[in-house]
């Protein structure tokens, strides 16, 4: 049975105050709070197993890397994958997003085109510009409609024999929308292009199953999803990964070295070099735990109220309006008062104890679409409330009160 | 008034007040009154861009003296824009090269001046510094 209450409990940092008020922590979709579930696997882990993996014949060395190949197959149980040496360890989303990139300007030649959408937050833009920039591929841009949503038949006719590769986060950072992932790579998959969906969204609210989507890859942060920052995932359909060249140069990646020839380790190793961060990748693994038992189902549902509640409370506020009302949304609520910046509501909102993000989220073309500087955006999770959504109302109100 | 004297002087005026909200109300009234800058000066070349809000600033040198204009489109960071530009016009261009903004501290609004805020403001200090040291070497 699903008590928010009783989830509260596993947040220690839910009962700080911040300027001398309750901390009303609205800014999950930049980074999640992290349950003591997962404070005490890093508390135990450097407590008791630190030491380096994959290589030692020590006692230390072979329990760190046991705990660090379950966190993969933990992983790889949750999204999915066929195998665990599929799912390759990564600094987060933008160094997977990075990796991919990287690989693919051996692939790609003049006059190819790398489909992205309008929704992108700026680290899914820049390395795809890079990207064309060395290869003289095209970017092209699957636009965006007044209610935040990408344009499906625009997408279509992006679509031709020249596509390489489309990226398309699964929702968007900003607005909250839930992309048709599904309708995107099927038809991308009909003229032969790979595709690489970005989940650091979308995970901490949906479980994706990568096999079902057949979705060639994707890629998530922990810290998105109750586990620590610095640690995410690259998923890659085993076929692909073979195909990408090696990232970076270093240990752990390489089979045998000579002065001549390296031959490359095999997956996931080959795109893991140097010694990885341990304690994070365990503790990814934990997180993922937590989540399932918190049930995803139950998130979803939960999230669901919150974003109706806060919707329809935030809309009574004369002159509030929402960016991002596609009926397909999680629970972010992107929104501005009428002739009033946003940096001032979030100023106002942070003495008062309440965390949202303000500013154009890395996602500058959604503000230039609405010729905004930025909005002031809540992102909810599941151990928010309906009462601390009722504090952010109010706050509103206030701020409102004393910037007009 | 020198800028120290100036600064004294705000330092005073905020003493005053017994909250955040009665400090940041008084802010967003000088954000109001702040003189707008001459529309002509509003240009791409004198924005400084914060990544949240972002600040105009436009000096004239008179008399041995300089007078910042400046703008912002947010209005709590134009309010301490007012408090910066109230400290710094009007003063002779080596006063204000070997001012600092410590009092912004002893107000209240330190957060403000952080360089994480990204609001421009620290940007903004460095440029008026920058137009005191060119204006200083017509002047040498």
């Amino acid at each position: 049975m699903f008590n928010v209450q009783d989830i509260r409990k596993d947040f220690p940092i839910l009962y700080r105050k911040v300027n001398g008020k309750p901390l009303v922590y609205f800014d999950n979709a930049a980074t999640s709070q992290t349950p003591q579930q997962v404070i005490d696997i890093i508390v135990d882990y450097y407590s008791n197993y630190n030491a380096n993996i994959h290589r030692g014949v020590h006692t230390l060395s072979q329990e760190a890397t046991d705990l660090y190949e379950q966190a993969r197959h933990k992983i790889q149980a949750h999204f999915n994958a066929k195998f665990s040496h599929e799912i390759i360890f990564t600094s987060g989303t933008t160094h997977s997003i990075n990796l991919v990139a990287n690989g693919f300007s051996s692939l790609l030649k003049k006059n190819d085109d790398i489909i992205v959408s309008a929704l992108e937050h700026h680290s899914n833009i820049v390395p795809w510009q890079m990207l064309c920039e060395r290869t003289k591929a095209n970017l092209k841009v699957i636009p965006m409609n007044e209610d935040g949503e990408l344009i499906m038949s625009e997408f279509d006719k992006l679509l031709s024999k020249n596509t390489k590769l489309v990226f398309v986060n699964h929702i968007s950072n900003a607005l909250g929308t839930i992309n048709p992932i599904e309708y995107i790579i099927k038809k991308a998959h009909q003229v032969g292009a790979a595709v690489l969906i970005d989940g650091a969204q979308s995970a901490p609210h949906i479980n994706p199953d990568v096999q079902a989507l057949d979705v060639d890859f994707y890629v998530t942060s922990a810290h998105k999803i109750c586990g620590p920052t610095g640690v995410g995932m690259l998923y890659g359909k085993e076929e692909w990964l073979n195909k990408l060249p090696p990232y970076q140069g270093g240990g752990e990646m390489i089979a045998e070295v000579t002065f001549e020839k390296t031959t490359y380790a095999d997956l996931p190793h080959k795109f893991e070099a140097g010694t990885p961060n341990i304690c994070g990748g365990i503790a990814f693994g934990a997180a993922i735990d937590y989540m399932n038992s918190v049930g995803f189902n139950n998130i979803a549902t939960y999230e669901n109220e919150l974003l109706e509640y806060g919707t329809k409370k935030l809309l009574e506020i004369e002159g509030l309006k929402i960016y991002g009302t596609s009926k397909h949304k999680t629970s972010v609520i992107s929104f501005n008062l009428e002739g009033i910046h946003p940096y001032d509501v979030g100023t106002i909102l942070d003495k008062l104890g309440i965390a949202v993000r303000t500013g154009h989220h890395c996602a500058q073309p959604i503000m230039d679409f609405y010729k905004i500087p930025g909005t002031i955006r809540a992102s909810f999770a599941f151990y928010n409330t309906k009462a601390e959504i009722d504090t952010l109302v109010e706050g509103v109100k206030k701020a409102k009160m004393m910037l007009s | 008034m020198s800028i120290e004297e100036v600064q004294n002087e705000i330092i005073d005026e905020f003493s005053m007040f017994e909250d955040w909200e009665e400090r940041y109300q008084y802010m967003i009234d000088l954000g109001k009154d702040l003189p707008l800058i001459d529309d002509q000066y509003k240009t791409e070349r004198n924005i400084i861009k914060g990544c949240q809000s972002k600040v105009w600033v436009h000096a004239e040198m008179d008399d041995n003296k300089i007078e910042f204009t400046a703008d912002s489109d947010a209005i709590i960071t134009k309010g301490i824009i007012a408090i910066l530009i109230r400290t710094f016009s009007n003063q002779h261009p080596k006063d204000i090269i070997a001012a600092n903004t410590d009092f912004i501290d002893k107000i209240g609004l330190k957060e403000h001046l952080s360089p994480t805020r990204a609001n421009g403001l620290v940007s903004m200090v460095k440029q008026l510094k920058m137009y005191a040291i060119a204006y200083q070497t017509q002047l040498n």
